[in-house]
């Protein structure tokens, strides 16, 4: 349910970018600890884009599996489930090394069209 | 048409961060330390706030912003406890946000008497999925897990459940009339938050209240994230 507020970051940083330009595309990483529904980031992506030099804009989801890593027997796994103990050691001091990533990697904006669509 | 492919690489939530840490800043020049508090809908935030501040805490002078989608029922319950609590509606847009943002909480700082607290809890929107997202300038997250709510909230809602640095288990006045395992929600949270502290409390009786209490003000003895 969190992915309107997201589609809204990912929005306001895409058009911050876009400079006043058409966005054909945007590229986001989304990590799996992160939570978040592609499809339903879509959904609220299309809705909060419209009017705005985003409208129509592709969002390009690219999910990221989680990673862990245990600081006391160096383990490095991926979870299947949302469990942060290490599944060697029992240890409970573990690092996220990938998952939690939610970032614009790219937009993809046309440079001729005239420049006045954006929002803001 | 000509397409360009421009390189970002920026965090969603930046925007969000960058006000959070000016919020910050501002808690800290007023030597104001703040709880971000959250919860399910219904999980005893408010309960707990009145149980908490029924009494003074110490020399500490404690405020409340309560954050709601619409309406002051929070706000006018906490009224009564002489202190000062400010109401933060989200309910712009369509159909009001679900969490508090570093903005809305920005846009509520002068009506803050930062000058007058010590102590600020900020109380969330009820909410187990966005409010975990949205960093806002608090110096600490705290979260409410009621054993109505099943004990397999942990690992639904791990986000959650990871972000925050204490855990209250609320209405353990209830325990003898549910089927709710307390053992294995304990052992839930430790799959996904291993060790995070965590009391067992019952805002209605006032059981476990007091720890805490005392844990707000180990809130307060702590150093300044900026200096």
């Amino acid at each position: 349910m969190h992915e309107l507020s997201i589609a809204t970051a990912v929005l306001e940083t895409a058009l911050k970018h876009a400079d006043g330009r058409p966005v054909m595309a945007v590229g986001v990483r989304a990590g799996a600890l992160r939570q978040v529904v592609p499809d339903s980031l879509m959904f609220y992506f299309e809705i909060v884009a419209r009017d705005t030099a985003c409208e129509g804009a592709k969002l390009e989801i690219e999910q990221v599996a989680p990673g862990l890593r245990c600081h006391d027997c160096k383990e490095e796994w991926s979870p299947e489930f949302p469990a942060f103990r290490c599944p060697a050691c029992g240890s409970a001091a573990v690092t996220i090394t990938a998952g939690e990533e939610l970032d614009i990697q790219y937009i993809e904006v046309d440079d001729e069209e005239a420049a006045c669509t954006g929002r803001r | 048409m000509h397409r360009t492919k421009v390189r970002v690489v920026e965090d969603a939530l930046d925007a969000n961060n960058t006000i959070a840490r000016a919020n910050r800043d501002d808690f800290d020049r007023h030597d104001v330390k703040v709880v971000n508090l959250m919860s399910a809908p219904g999980a005893g935030k408010t309960t707990l706030l009145e149980r908490t501040l029924a009494q003074p805490l110490g020399e500490v002078r404690v405020g409340v912003l309560e954050g709601d989608v619409q309406g002051s029922f929070d706000a006018d319950r906490l009224a009564t406890l002489h202190v000062p609590v400010t109401q933060l509606n989200t309910d712009s847009g369509f159909g009001g946000e679900c969490h508090l943002d570093a903005n809305m909480v920005r846009s509520a700082l002068p009506s803050l008497p930062l000058d007058e607290i010590d102590l600020l809890v900020i109380e969330n929107v009820g909410n187990l999925v966005c409010p975990a997202e949205f960093r806002v300038g608090e110096d600490v997250r705290a979260m409410i897990c009621s054993v109505t709510e099943g004990e397999d909230k942990p690992l639904k809602y791990p986000l959650m459940f990871r972000t925050c640095e204490l855990v209250v288990v609320n209405k353990i006045d209830l325990l003898p009339h549910l089927d709710f395992d307390l053992d294995k929600f304990i052992y839930h949270l430790d799959q996904v938050n291993p060790g995070v502290k965590r009391f067992q409390v019952s805002a209605r009786t006032g059981e476990g209240v007091e720890a805490w209490r005392e844990w707000l003000l180990t809130v307060m003895a702590r150093e300044r994230a900026f200096a």
